[in-house]
């Protein structure tokens, strides 16, 4: 008890000096002004260790997903910093062929309540038309309505899935879309969840998401608040004033607070009303949800250990209660403030006093607090330099991050440029030192060998199969940053499947032996060939031995490479892949439904041809523990 | 970081010695695996979102118990109706003890109780007050609680401190994670494999040289966890490749779930009949964080311990005699609050329950002191209290199951373990 209230008051303290000396009961909830504009260059470039060629790889490895023939020559041209302050600036550089790309994809152009009316769960639609259960009622026409239906879920499901590994490989704006990948997986949803959650992915990414990535923290912040992709993910979408608070507005027939309270429901007899009544009851008259108030904390700004109290979890929740969007079987819709539901007692969060009755506003001021509070800059400093610089970021990098941070009143791209500017990050120890996540091993090698957009749902299932279902991680923390979570002995052994695949052709749209590039290789020899795919996919960076054995097969380490043989007597060959098995490639690690099939160890389950020449070489560097490295 | 001893940080403190090539050389050659045990099996089963314990292993003899779930409170077993399965009575708590009952979809589980191989305990869990999953989760399996920089899992410190059987045969499966990655509770410095099914895993090239080739470039002498890894990798693969598991029958007309947990339990029985030196296994089943229509006797939660106790019950038929060496647990990160919420679900709480399973558990017993659910008996006025520190149920299980000895290395800062009696 004594603990909490020490903790109180601190975050009181920390928030008053931040906040200028203004009133600590008060939250000025105008953006305050904040210090000039990024643009100036740092004043501090620093020691760089790398050599120059190791910081155009570097760069090209942190800020991009995978170097594409000819981008190492790009940078060296333009410069290394000048590209880093270009692609700090999307909006300077031309991305026109990916957006027409998406501009052809439904789910990226349409609201995600017209997507629903237009292509309503199965289940729902099974519902409506009273036949849940019995598909044999169906009329003609109704069926063909359901198959429409189910079409057009797995067409919005493989849309949003496929949408985010063709942008990361399509779009020129690669910085952007690394941290469009680090800001979905710091607000990570959950495509699981429940029906909605699915239509909601492609503008939750497009209009959420990336247009802030690079832009204010707090704007950003409060997008993903008033998003129904998180609104209906961490159930504040339901959340609403316990029943024995005085609501805003109150509900219709309730008088006041009075009927709404505990003893009114218990006092109606739970024999007399059926469960159904029941719980619409309960629902009705609600009561707080604090899942999305916890994480708005732990998880999205201050971090588990940033300084707040079990009751700041509450009373964030309180204040955001009313936070909601229309109720999905209504069809849904985008956000709206909903007084009935809103808690219009008084609350005090982290030290600020909210007073009582004022409705929105309780929510626009915590996510103020909370965004502007310094263990939020540290915490966000923290995972940027984990993710750009190191799994261990040096402590001094990420103080300075979070001044800017602070500084620039939660300037993404002014913290970002503290970061990627930095002699830490140019630092030998950092080179080569971040292990790839699956999604970024899947789409480096697409960027490498000049595949094109795949549109279906099978590259997304090929990153699952490594390890990273895409909007498929249950819990809100997101995928792992850091190697050694990446690393053990069943995920190497993917990734190389992954390579092995790739050499045999059967990864779609990936020719191990036609990519730009290659053509110079085909008739090349041995030596030649090992030296043009080092260069393409292994940013040239190979040990001699690495080399010998791409080159001869043997390895001075091993006597006799021939007697190793581990190839799988027991591995029946299966069947090719079922692009209808992408709704199952979704593991289950922290609370949905289960799913159905066998998930996911479908995707290189053939035993796949011996490569020769240039494809073994692809397909060797592919699964080679330097591909994995970034 | 420094997860494989011998590989890892012994080669690349030689590198910085600047030993020669050929010594290096050896050494990155020479992986040391662990010696398999002595024939005892701990399988560790992860309910992943926080079981809400209270509907799992039901109090039907506490009023408190019903007047706290009006709606989503599971009914107490039906008087004088004679056997189970009788008309009506699926939608009650099957009876244990007179007091505590299970939830109705664990009904694959009461043949194991009635033969005394099953015991539940309750108000079991973390003393620590989070209710954060992924704090709770990171306890549950750090083995220390409200302590987060403990880099290690509970059961890698186990295999870690333990003795090893110098006449066993060396193998890479002595730890197994059925997971797509190695879970918290057996990271550290003591080798554990992590697949998603044996199947799975093996390299998937037809023929040719090329795992030869891909083998070669993982032993290259460089000395970092990818390569560490890759290496521990491709002995594993051997070493199945030899067990050729693929060709398995379930015994005793076992039946397991189409499910992912129920094929992972089936690939657990799979791994103990090849008698690859399996000691620890692990798996983990997620959907237990019911904030919102959690249902009662049916609905949500009951659909997953359908398929919990299917599993479960299947893995432990198919074992057969061969359970008399098998210790299954279960555990959860927390329970959840006693009171329902506004939406028909239940938030974040605290004490759990967990179900210890064997030949040598000494079962048709539920243990744990129970705190009851009146108001003033409540954690905090609104959770389960905790009367059993989840720390005491692990160390007697390693002790008396696997023979541990150092458990202050297993669990640090515990010096006052409860003894439950568990273990016959």
């Amino acid at each position: 008890m004594q603990r909490s209230i020490r903790v109180v008051a601190m975050a009181a303290v920390a928030s008053l000096s931040a906040c200028g000396g203004s009133a600590a009961t008060r939250v000025d909830p105008a953006p305050r002004m904040t210090a000039p504009p990024e643009e100036q260059p740092p004043a501090d470039f620093g020691p760089r260790e790398q050599t120059a060629d190791e910081q155009v790889n570097h760069v090209l490895a942190r800020l991009t997903f995978g170097a594409r023939p000819g981008d190492v020559e790009t940078v060296r041209s333009m410069g290394v910093d000048k590209w880093i302050d270009l692609q700090l600036h999307p909006e300077r550089i031309n991305d026109a062929a990916s957006d027409r790309y998406f501009d052809q994809l439904e789910s990226y152009s349409t609201p995600s309540s017209v997507l629903q009316q237009k292509y309503p769960p199965p289940n729902q639609l099974l519902q409506r038309l009273g036949a849940k259960g019995d598909r044999s009622k169906l009329t003609p026409a109704e069926t063909a309505e359901l198959r429409d239906a189910t079409a057009g879920v797995r067409k919005v499901t493989i849309e949003a899935q496929s949408g985010r590994v063709d942008r990361a490989l399509l779009s020129e704006r690669q910085l952007q879309e690394v941290m469009t990948d680090f800001w979905l997986n710091h607000f990570s949803v959950y495509i699981q969840k429940g029906p909605p959650e699915r239509y909601q992915l492609a503008q939750y990414e497009s209009k959420v998401i990336r247009p802030n990535a690079l832009g204010k923290f707090h704007t950003l912040l409060e997008a993903v608040a008033k998003s129904p992709a998180m609104l209906f993910y961490l159930d504040n979408w339901e959340s609403q004033a316990d029943s024995n608070r005085p609501r805003l507005v109150p509900l219709p027939g309730a008088g006041g607070r009075g009927r709404g309270g505990r003893g009114g429901l218990a006092g109606l007899g739970g024999q007399q009303l059926t469960p159904q009544q029941q719980q619409m009851l309960a629902r009705r008259r609600g009561g707080l949800n604090e899942n999305y108030g916890r994480e708005l904390l732990e998880l999205h700004t201050l971090g588990v250990d940033g300084g707040y109290t079990q009751q700041d979890v509450i009373n964030v929740a309180r204040a955001l209660t009313g936070w909601t969007f229309p109720r999905p079987q209504q069809g849904g819709g985008e956000f709206a403030f909903n007084p009935q539901m809103h808690d219009a007692g008084e609350k005090v969060v982290l030290g600020h006093r909210l007073a009582a009755g004022r409705g929105i506003d309780d929510g626009e001021d915590v996510l103020n607090i909370v965004s502007r509070h310094p263990s939020t800059a540290r915490y966000i400093a923290f995972k940027l330099a984990r993710r750009f610089v190191s799994d261990t970021p040096p402590g001094a990098l990420v103080e300075r991050a979070a001044a800017t941070f602070t500084r620039t009143d939660g300037d993404i791209r002014a913290t970002l440029r503290t970061i990627v500017t930095s002699p830490e990050f140019f630092a030998q120890k950092a080179y080569r030192s971040k292990v790839k996540s699956p999604f970024e091993v899947v789409v480096s090698a697409r960027r490498a060998l000049s595949a094109p957009p795949d549109g279906t749902l099978r590259t997304a299932q090929t990153i699952a199969t490594l390890g990273e279902p895409i909007y498929g991680h249950q819990s809100p923390n997101g995928w792992p940053e850091t190697g050694d979570q990446w690393l053990n002995t069943g995920s190497i052994l993917n990734r190389i499947n992954f390579g092995v695949a790739i050499a045999a052709g059967r990864i779609p749209g990936v020719s191990p032996t036609n990519w730009k590039g290659a053509e110079s290789l085909q008739n090349a020899t041995v030596e030649q060939q090992v030296d043009g795919v080092v260069s393409a996919l292994l940013g040239g960076g190979v040990s001699p031995d690495t080399r010998a054995i791409l080159i001869t097969g043997k390895n001075p380490f091993l006597a006799s490479p021939a007697a190793l043989d581990t190839t799988p007597e027991m591995a029946k060959p299966k069947e090719p892949v079922d692009p209808d098995e992408a709704m199952m490639m979704l593991p289950e690690p922290g609370g949905g439904p289960p799913l159905r099939g066998p998930a996911r160890d479908r995707a290189f389950g053939k035993l796949q041809l011996p490569a020769k020449g240039l494809a073994l070489i692809v397909g060797l560097a592919i699964g080679s523990p330097e591909f994995q490295r970034r | 970081m420094q997860r494989r001893v011998f590989v890892r940080s012994g080669a690349l403190a030689l590198v910085t010695m600047g030993l020669s090539p050929s010594f290096l050389r050896r050494t990155a050659m020479g992986m040391e695996l662990p010696l398999a045990a002595k024939g005892k099996v701990l399988i560790c089963l992860f309910q992943r979102g926080a079981a809400d314990a209270l509907n799992v292993v039901v109090p039907h003899g506490e009023r408190a118990y019903y007047n706290l779930r009006p709606n989503i409170a599971i009914p107490a077993p039906l008087r004088g109706t004679g056997a189970a399965g009788s008309t009506g009575a699926a939608a009650a708590a099957i009876d244990l003890d007179g007091f505590f009952g299970l939830h109705p979809s664990l009904a694959p589980l009461k043949p194991i109780w009635d033969a005394g191989m099953l015991a539940p305990i309750h108000a079991v869990g973390s003393p620590s007050t989070t209710r954060s999953h992924f704090d709770a989760q990171d306890y549950m399996e750090s083995g220390t609680p409200d302590a987060k920089g403990t880099s290690d899992g509970w059961l890698n410190r186990y295999l870690a401190t333990s003795g090893t059987c110098e006449q066993c045969a060396p193998t890479p499966f002595r730890a197994v994670a059925m997971t797509p990655q190695t879970p918290r509770i057996l990271e550290g410095t003591a080798p554990a494999v992590a697949m998603n099914s044996l199947e799975e895993f093996a390299v998937r090239s037809g023929g040719g040289d090329q795992t030869a080739r891909l083998e070669a470039l993982y032993r290259t002498g460089s000395a970092d966890l990818i390569h560490g890894t890759g290496q521990e990798m491709f002995e594993a693969v051997k070493m199945l490749r030899t067990a050729n598991p693929t060709q398995y029958q379930p015994q005793n007309g076992a039946e397991y779930p189409k499910s992912q947990f129920g094929q992972r339990l089936k690939q657990i029985a799979q791994l103990i009949k090849s008698k690859v030196g399996l000691e620890i296994a692990f798996a983990d089943v997620g959907g237990w964080d019911t904030h919102v229509n959690q249902g009662g006797a049916t609905g949500q939660l009951a659909q997953r311990l359908d398929d919990f106790a299917k599993s479960i019950a299947a893995l432990t038929s198919d074992l057969g005699d061969g359970l008399e060496n098998v210790v299954i647990l279960t555990m959860s990160e927390f329970g959840r609050m006693a009171r329902q919420n506004g939406n028909g679900g239940t938030d974040h709480g605290h004490a759990g329950a967990m179900f210890v399973i064997g030949g040598s558990v000494k079962g048709k017993k539920v243990y744990g002191k129970w705190p009851g659910l009146s108001p003033e008996q409540l954690y905090e006025g609104r959770d389960l209290a905790l009367t059993t520190d989840f720390r005491s149920v692990f160390s007697e299980i390693a002790t008396k199951h696997l023979g541990a000895t150092n458990l202050s290395a297993m669990f640090p800062g515990f010096n006052s373990p409860a003894r439950l009696g568990l273990l016959g």
